[in-house]
This record gives structure tokens, C-alpha cells and sequence, in this order.
């Protein structure tokens, strides 16, 4: 069984497509499509690496990595942040918050998968 | 030096600039030299015939010479030195400046007339950018359709001997994205189709809410009767509020009774009564009349402008989102949020139910001063399951020097981060585009 991945991402498609290359990788990918109770779902998968889009219904990404960041059980996991917005400010924002590695969409699937490789120690 | 004592040197500037000499000029309208020398150096007061017989012999209207065309002229001056008062502008000898070099300083008032008048078209255009909620969910919308296509076209070419099942699944997302793609793009061209047209602007709930108050001046003669009740909020909405949308009306109704509300806790009669007693002294009013300041501030928002004059009012909630605005002129507001963290509005929303008073000047925005009184107060009480709804109230009244107000410091303010100039500010969220470029 490979590396556990938690996708929390709101479009279905995107979903649909990052799933697939990470599994074809050989990853073990969980979604979640909702900032709502985004953290009860981080907590009950307790993945690998935390993928994690910056606008959610309910709790905006950057919200929520800062409540991994702060939990002292989660706050090691590594969390790249996807993201329509791509201003300096955001980046910075992401920053503060603790962000592993940050990705402006649209992004490249290979780019996604070296990202996730990078990321994670095997 | 006087306006009047110049008129020698624009005499002087207009008879070089027409190649007549001293003598000769002096010898066509009968003064002798030595008095147009002394008239030039405005060592003597001219008027009367000999004013306009220079006007004659220098072929210009004796207003020119007397008045000039400066008046306007060094209005703008001033108002352009005021804005850069750091810079050291000679003030005293404005004057002279606009008399001696006439052109040059109507370049530098019209420079900075228009230096003014784009810096208001970068603000309305930022403020759009920045919180126009339509704007920013068609761009993440077209984002994410291009992302999503470009994603799953790369799988379908990159991945050799996809199953037939999955390449039916792709084929079918890429074609819902790039439909859901043209919605959005053809969403986006209409909308900056119209950006032009400020008037067409007017797109977000809160903005025809707002509109809708505005057009009535803030004032609802309906609802200040004795007899007023919901049942006039009602018909407030599906007559003049019919053409609103669902989610406006929704806006305007809660408005329009809070208004009521309002109206009954201090009657207009009232109120007006109350002003005329003891001036527009917010504080001294609701002692007087036992209202909370908030409720006060909202009355006074609410009085027809011919009986209280100008007073403008803003409304926060608890994360600073303006949920209310009437506007006032020399006090420039954005629409939703990132509002200037040095209003006052803001900064009691610490200390609730201790109102603040201050004298403000907006950075770019002319040397105007507005007096703004703020109180944060709650208007929903707090219960077991619910905590309480606090909100913040900013009015704004033309700044008038007196024996209140005297003492009050006076604080320089932003609109937002972005479009402000204000040098190291500790309140400071993102660089300004006026002063540090896009």
C-alpha cells in the first residue's frame, strides 16, 4: 500500500484528475470536498501529505493550515497548497501559515506528481 | 502679496510678451513712465480708467489684468501644495508664480487636476478588482475549468493504454469544463464589456441596496409617521425595491427596519427639535435624548440633508466587512472590504461602548478634514448557543473647529492599502500601487 494522500479540493474534475495520476503512482488518495469539516476528515485520515486548495466552502485553505499547523499531532505533515490566485500576497500569506510547497492553477500534472514526490519521504 | 497688488506684474508679463516698451505704453495711456514703473512693480495700487486703458492699449479684458484668469488658477496651486505639503511649495509666493509664469502654472494645476482624477479611476478599478465578489467568482470559475481541462487533456495524451472506461470519463469532463469555460469567459467579456460605464457598475447585492437607499437620499418620510409599522417596509420593497434582486431586497428590508426601529426610539420631530436646542453635538443629543450613540449616528444618517446638512455613516461588522455605507463627500469609502485600518470605526471595535472621536484627513484626497465619531455596540444580544453580534459605527460630519473639537487630534488616513501613499505605515497590509507602481 503506498503513501497516504488527502486531496481537499471543491471542483470534481480536478478531483477526478489529480486522483488518478497520484494513483497511477502508486499513492493512496483520499478527497474531501468541503473547508467545513476539512479538519475532522485530516484527522481521522491522518495522510502523508495533505493537498489542499486555497478557496473551499466553508473554510478557506489557508484557515485550515493553520489549524494543522497548529495541532500538534498533524503540524509535521507536509501540505501543498493549489491555488487560483496567484498574487504575491497570497504566496506570502500561504508562507506565513506554514505551507510545504505552494501551486498556482492551472498547474501541470507533472509538476503536481515531483511536487507530491518531493514532498514525501518514502 | 495681495491678488491686487499683482496686477503690475501680470500688466508687466502681458506688455513684454507684446514687445511694447515701458515709455510707449505709458505714453498711450497718459501716465507717465516712472508711475507705470512703480505700477509694474506693484508699488502702487491701479484701478479705475487708467485700469482700463492699459487693458485698451494691451488689448486684453481688464478682468485679465485685474483679477487675471488666476483666480481658479491659484486655487488649484494651493491645492496641489497642500497634497505635497512635505515638499517645501512656497506658498507665499504663489501668487507671484501664477502671475509671473501663467502657463506654467496651469500646466502644473491641470497636472495635478488630472493626477487627481486618475488616481480616483485606479481606486474605483482597484476596489472592483480587489472585492468585486462577481469579478472574483468568474475568474476562479474560468481557473478551474482551465485547470481541470488542462489536467485531464494531459492524461488522455500522456497515458499510453488508457482503459477504455476512463477515456470515456475524461472525454466527458473535458467537455462539461469547457462548456462550464465558455459560460464563464462570455460571463467575463459582458461584464468588462459594461466596466466603462461607471453606472453599469452596480452588481452585488450590497451595491443595489445601496443605490436603492440612495436614490431616496437615506430618508424614508414613510417611515417616520406615528402610525409607521413592517407593513410600510413592505410595501417599500415590492414598489420601489421591486426592480432589486431577491437577495438586495432581502438587504433592504432588514435596513429599511432597523430604520423603523429607529425612527420610533427617536422620532423626527424630535430629533430636529433636540438639534435645534443644542446643536449637532452627537454626544450631547443622546444624553439628551437617551438613545445609544449607534442608534443616534443611524437617526442622524437618516434626517433629510436640507435639516441636519451633510453627515455620512459607515457600519462594520465584527471582521471589519462594511455592511453600510452613506456616503460623504471628501471621504472616500471602498465598497465591501479593506477599508483603512486607522479609521476609528476599526479601532473600536476593541474598546465596545467607548466611543472615539477624531479629525481625519484622507492621504490623497485634497486638504478637506471630516470629524468622525465611532462607537461599536451590540445589536444582537448574546444567548447560550449564540454569541453576540457586535457592530461599529463611523459618523461623519463636516470638520467645524469649535471649543469640542479644537482639542481633537487630527489623524491621517487611507481608503485601502492599495491606493494609499501614506509613507511607513505601521498599518500597512500590501504595497501601494500609487506610490510603489503595479
Amino acid at each position: 500500500m503506498g503513501k497516504k494522500v488527502l486531496l481537499i479540493e471543491d471542483e470534481p474534475n480536478i478531483i477526478e484528475a489529480v486522483s488518478f495520476i497520484l494513483s497511477r503512482d502508486g499513492w493512496e488518495v483520499k478527497t474531501h470536498s468541503n473547508g467545513h469539516d476539512a479538519m475532522q476528515v485530516v484527522r481521522m485520515r491522518a495522510p502523508d501529505l495533505i493537498i489542499l486548495d486555497a478557496m473551499l466552502p466553508g473554510k478557506s485553505g489557508f484557515d485550515i493550515l493553520t489549524e494543522i499547523r497548529g495541532d500538534a499531532a498533524l503540524g509535521a505533515t507536509p501540505v501543498l497548497m493549489l491555488t487560483a490566485r496567484g498574487q504575491t500576497k497570497d504566496r506570502e500569506q500561504a508562507e506565513r501559515a506554514g505551507v510545504s510547497q505552494y501551486m498556482t492553477k492551472p498547474f501541470s500534472n507533472a509538476d503536481v506528481l515531483a511536487a507530491v514526490r518531493a514532498l514525501v519521504t518514502p | 502679496m495681495s491678488e491686487r497688488l499683482m496686477i503690475g506684474t501680470r500688466i508687466r508679463e502681458r506688455r513684454i510678451l507684446g514687445g511694447i516698451r515701458q515709455s510707449d505704453l505709458a505714453r498711450q495711456a497718459g501716465i507717465s513712465p516712472s508711475y507705470l514703473n512703480l505700477i509694474e512693480h506693484n508699488r502702487r495700487r491701479i484701478g479705475g480708467k487708467t485700469l482700463l486703458k492699459l487693458a485698451e492699449v494691451l488689448n486684453v479684458e481688464p478682468a485679465l489684468l485685474s483679477e487675471g484668469a488666476e483666480a481658479t488658477l491659484i486655487a488649484g496651486l494651493r491645492e496641489a501644495a497642500g497634497e505635497q505639503d512635505g515638499i517645501g511649495a512656497e506658498l507665499s509666493r504663489i501668487e507671484e508664480f501664477a502671475g509671473r509664469f501663467p502657463g506654467w502654472a496651469k500646466l502644473l494645476a491641470d497636472l495635478y487636476r488630472r493626477n487627481e482624477a486618475l488616481e480616483r479611476t485606479i481606486e474605483t478599478l482597484t476596489d472592483r478588482l480587489a472585492h468585486d465578489p462577481f469579478l472574483a467568482d468568474s475568474l476562479h470559475e474560468v481557473i478551474s475549468a482551465v485547470t481541470a481541462i488542462r489536467s485531464t487533456s494531459s492524461i488522455l495524451v500522456e497515458t499510453e493504454a488508457l482503459e477504455p472506461e476512463w477515456q470515456n470519463r475524461f472525454h466527458r469532463n473535458i467537455n462539461e469544463d469547457s462548456s462550464r469555460l465558455t459560460e464563464g469567459a462570455q460571463s467575463l467579456v459582458r461584464y468588462l464589456e459594461g466596466a466603462p460605464n461607471m453606472d453599469a457598475e452596480i452588481k452585488s447585492p450590497q451595491d443595489e441596496m445601496h443605490a436603492f437607499l440612495a436614490a431616496r437620499g437615506f430618508h424614508f418620510p414613510e417611515l417616520e409617521r406615528d402610525i409607521a409599522g413592517p407593513r410600510d417596509v413592505t410595501r417599500l420593497i415590492e414598489g420601489e425595491g421591486a426592480t432589486l434582486s431577491s437577495p438586495a431586497q432581502s438587504l433592504a428590508r432588514d435596513v429599511l427596519l432597523r430604520y423603523l426601529t429607529d425612527a420610533r426610539s427617536l422620532p423626527l420631530e424630535s430629533l430636529l427639535d433636540w438639534i435645534a436646542s443644542l446643536g449637532l453635538h452627537p454626544d450631547r443629543l443622546a444624553e439628551a435624548s437617551g438613545v445609544d450613540l449607534a442608534t443616534l449616528f443611524r437617526r442622524l444618517a437618516a434626517m433629510p440633508e436640507e435639516a441636519v446638512g451633510p453627515v455620512g455613516l459607515v457600519i462594520c461588522d465584527a471582521s471589519g466587512s462594511l455592511v453600510f455605507r452613506k456616503p460623504f463627500d471628501g471621504f472616500a469609502m471602498p465598497r465591501i472590504a479593506g477599508a483603512c485600518t486607522l479609521w476609528p470605526l476599526f479601532q473600536v471595535l476593541a474598546q465596545p461602548q467607548t466611543p472615539l472621536r477624531m479629525r481625519l484627513k484622507q492621504v490623497g484626497r485634497g486638504t478637506e478634514t471630516v470629524e468622525a465619531l465611532a462607537v461599536s455596540a451590540q445589536v444582537i444580544a448574546p444567548s447560550f448557543d449564540r454569541s453576540a453580534l457586535m457592530q461599529a459605527h463611523m459618523l461623519l460630519l463636516p470638520d467645524r473647529p469649535d471649543a469640542d473639537t479644537e482639542a481633537v487630534a487630527l489623524r491621517e488616513v487611507g481608503v485601502n492599502c492599495r491606493i494609499c501613499s501614506l509613507a511607513s505605515c505601521v498599518a500597512r497590509r500590501e504595497p501601494s500601487i500609487i506610490s510603489d507602481g503595479f
